[in-house]
């Protein structure tokens, strides 16, 4: 391996670290004989960045050429950036070799658009088709799929990947237009259709043969820029749940904007919108672990998450009529409710009330968060200090996380007086 | 008080179970033959391990707990702390009495204490998972070492068997001074003689395979231009990677 390789990692890198999808998750795959690897269901996070975030796969660009104009993105053909290629041998040995070394789950390639979106496909198609075949890899492979690539080159990659992605980026089509000239939701929407049809014909296949091929068995994902458009809450969760409608739609990723570019169609920004992200990760939970629906965490009248709070209390706190939650009759889907009961404890109370009465001291031993808990239960002891006696407004008070920026965020900006160009 | 003195391995431990029913005399604190016995001993008794009384324990076990409770004790096992074995003891003599199974009363001291055990053990066999990181050798083969706070050596070479089936290498625990090795077909223990060939937890140079060091800075290059600078959060980063294994991860050497 030659010594300029050092350098393209450096340059490739940057360029594809804004991509926020690192999971190795979706899919169990054992050891088979002469092939290297396995892949876990959990995902195995191998190392934290100093931004805390997780390394599972090696996440790399193929190229960071790009015909593509985005505006909110780092590659764009305008900006003056150091450019580079790995041919595809240079790849694979990489991922192979970090690999033995147990740096890795597996690869996660990207690209930017050289000539037209199939051209791309086909590159990275070769990648991923020689690292299964000729090179025998049996761990995870996630592939971007590019926006506009046609239905065989789709096809062929659930053959090989284990999860395919096409971003979304922006959650509105007007805004996309406006960012993106080169990209339309038809071009976002059609391999992601193509994806959905090849999870549930290759599903359709296994149960007659159970040795018909898989086809992305780890499903598909897409990633949202939040807080570089005027779009809120309502619209980004409302967009999120008809996603994980799809058959085959994993994780919808959310990525905070962050100023790379200096373009007018932008907003300026002091910092990332990190709690909005973070707040809006917690809702994406309540959506698919707690049983709650999207009209429940935002409404016309909420059409933004509470910063302060998190999105579960919130809702508590705007439907006292729910509460005291008895912890010892409650059904499962009532006590994944109260704040400060998440799904671990609220399984362990489910599967340990049938012994013995549980008392709020047992409750703190198994794990609930019982500062915040407490105004919300009962559990047949003497009379609780509930939401109706210490009001909501008072909780919301005393339970909102202290924040140390008394600046507002960026979600307040006045996204209408940017200038339209 | 009641006092059993054992020889604190697993086996002895459930041999002191039987030797408990035999006798109808539970113990309150479990002793090492030759530690030192508190003052007041109503009585004392020292567990012979015996295999036959083992087995009686562990097959009735078998009969009333389901199989991941009985995983769990063997985790909790490995976890060598301090109490662990009383915890064990009374967990075992709660699911012999009880007339339904206690697998999920948590609301049990013990019960509860058994699952934060096993919990303990279980993030430590998975940190090896993530955090072990191999040093290709001139040899061929591949070395990691590693220093888990809990025993889990043993737990840990079923993954690396499954994902790392068609090399050898070697985990070794440098703390415990002991090790596996894998020969591409079987794992066997193993014990280092001359340990110079290790430096602050990484293998010494001229043992390294000859491109071991330019793998070696292109992960790091590439795990240092991977973090988003506007996003710093080193707390966070400390709270997934805990700083003890820092000194055997090459991107934080």
């Amino acid at each position: 391996m030659e010594k300029d390789v050092l350098k393209k990692i450096e340059v490739l890198t940057a360029s594809a670290k804004y991509d926020i999808s690192c999971a190795s998750s979706g899919t169990t795959r054992k050891s088979q004989p002469g092939k290297l690897g396995s892949t876990s269901g959990w995902g195995i996070c191998h190392s934290f960045t100093e931004d805390g975030r997780c390394v599972s796969l090696l996440k790399i660009m193929l190229t960071n050429y790009c015909i593509f104009d985005c505006a909110y993105c780092i590659n764009r053909k305008s900006n003056d950036i150091p450019r580079t290629a790995l041919t595809p041998q240079e790849l694979i040995d990489l991922t192979m070799e970090f690999y033995r070394r147990n740096y890795i789950e597996g690869l996660f390639i990207s690209s930017g658009i050289m000539r037209n979106p199939d051209y791309t496909m086909e590159r990275m198609l070769k990648v991923v088709k020689d690292l299964r075949t000729v090179h025998r890899f049996n761990g995870y492979i996630h592939m971007k799929s590019i926006p506009g690539a046609s239905r065989e080159l789709v096809q062929e990659a659930g053959l090989y990947a284990d999860r395919l992605s096409v971003n979304i980026e922006i959650p509105t089509e007007q805004n996309l237009k406006l960012l993106a000239p080169d990209k339309s939701y038809e071009s976002i929407y059609r391999p992601m259709g193509y994806i959905q049809q090849g999870v549930l014909e290759s599903a359709e296949e296994r149960r007659k043969y159970r040795s018909a091929p898989r086809f992305a068995p780890a499903g598909q994902s897409t990633q949202m820029i939040v807080g570089a458009t005027s779009e809120n809450d309502q619209t980004i969760l409302g967009l999120s749940a008809a996603l994980y409608q799809r058959q085959g739609m994993k994780r919808v990723y959310y990525s905070g904007y962050i100023p790379i570019n200096n373009d007018r169609r932008l907003p300026v920004v002091k910092e990332a919108p990190l709690v909005r992200e973070n707040r809006l990760y917690q809702a994406d939970w309540l959506m698919r672990f707690y049983q709650f629906g999207v009209n429940e965490i935002v409404d016309e009248q909420h059409p933004n998450l509470d910063l302060d709070i998190d999105p579960k209390l919130s809702w508590a706190l705007r439907h006292p009529e729910a509460f005291p939650v008895d912890v010892n009759t409650a059904d499962y889907a009532q006590i994944l409710r109260i704040p400060g009961i998440g799904v671990k404890s609220a399984q362990l109370i489910v599967a340990s009330r049938k012994y013995s009465r549980l008392t709020a001291q047992s409750l703190a031993k198994i794990g609930v968060v019982m500062k915040r808990a407490q105004y919300f239960i009962t559990c047949h002891e003497l009379p609780m200090y509930t939401i109706h006696e210490a009001t909501p407004g008072y909780l919301r008070e005393l339970l909102s996380e202290k924040r140390t920026d008394a600046l507002p965020q960026q979600l307040y900006f006045p996204f209408s007086q940017s200038v339209v160009v | 008080m009641n006092v059993f003195f054992y020889d604190k391995s697993f086996e002895g431990l459930l041999s002191a179970v039987f030797d408990a029913y035999a006798r109808k005399k539970f113990p309150d604190l479990l002793l090492e033959k030759g530690d030192v016995p508190p003052l007041l001993v109503e009585y004392s008794h020292e567990v012979v391990t015996c295999p036959e009384k083992t087995e009686r324990v562990w097959s009735g076990l078998r009969k009333k707990l389901p199989k991941l409770v009985l995983t769990q004790l063997t985790y909790a096992w490995l976890s060598e702390t301090a109490g662990s074995d009383e915890v064990i003891f009374r967990y075992i003599r709660k699911a012999f009495d009880k007339p339904h199974c206690i697998a999920t009363d948590f609301n049990d001291e013990d019960v509860l204490s058994l699952k934060k055990l096993t919990q303990k053990v279980s993030k430590e066999v998975q940190y090896l998972a993530m955090f072990i990181r191999f040093q290709r050798m001139a040899d061929g083969i591949y070395f990691a070492p590693v220093a888990p706070v809990y025993n889990v050596l043993p737990l840990a070479t079923g993954h690396l068997v499954d994902r790392f089936s068609d090399q050898r290498w070697i985990v070794y625990d440098e703390g415990r001074k002991y090790g596996y090795y894998y020969n591409q077909k079987t794992v066997m223990e193993m014990a280092l003689d001359d340990e110079s060939s290790l430096q602050n937890g990484r293998l010494r140079e001229d043992l390294m395979a000859g491109d071991e060091k330019l793998f070696q800075d292109l992960w790091k290059r590439y795990f240092k231009t991977l973090t988003i600078k506007e996003r710093m959060n080193r707390k966070l980063q400390r709270q997934h990677m805990p700083q003890r294994y820092w000194k055997y991860i090459t991107e934080k050497q």
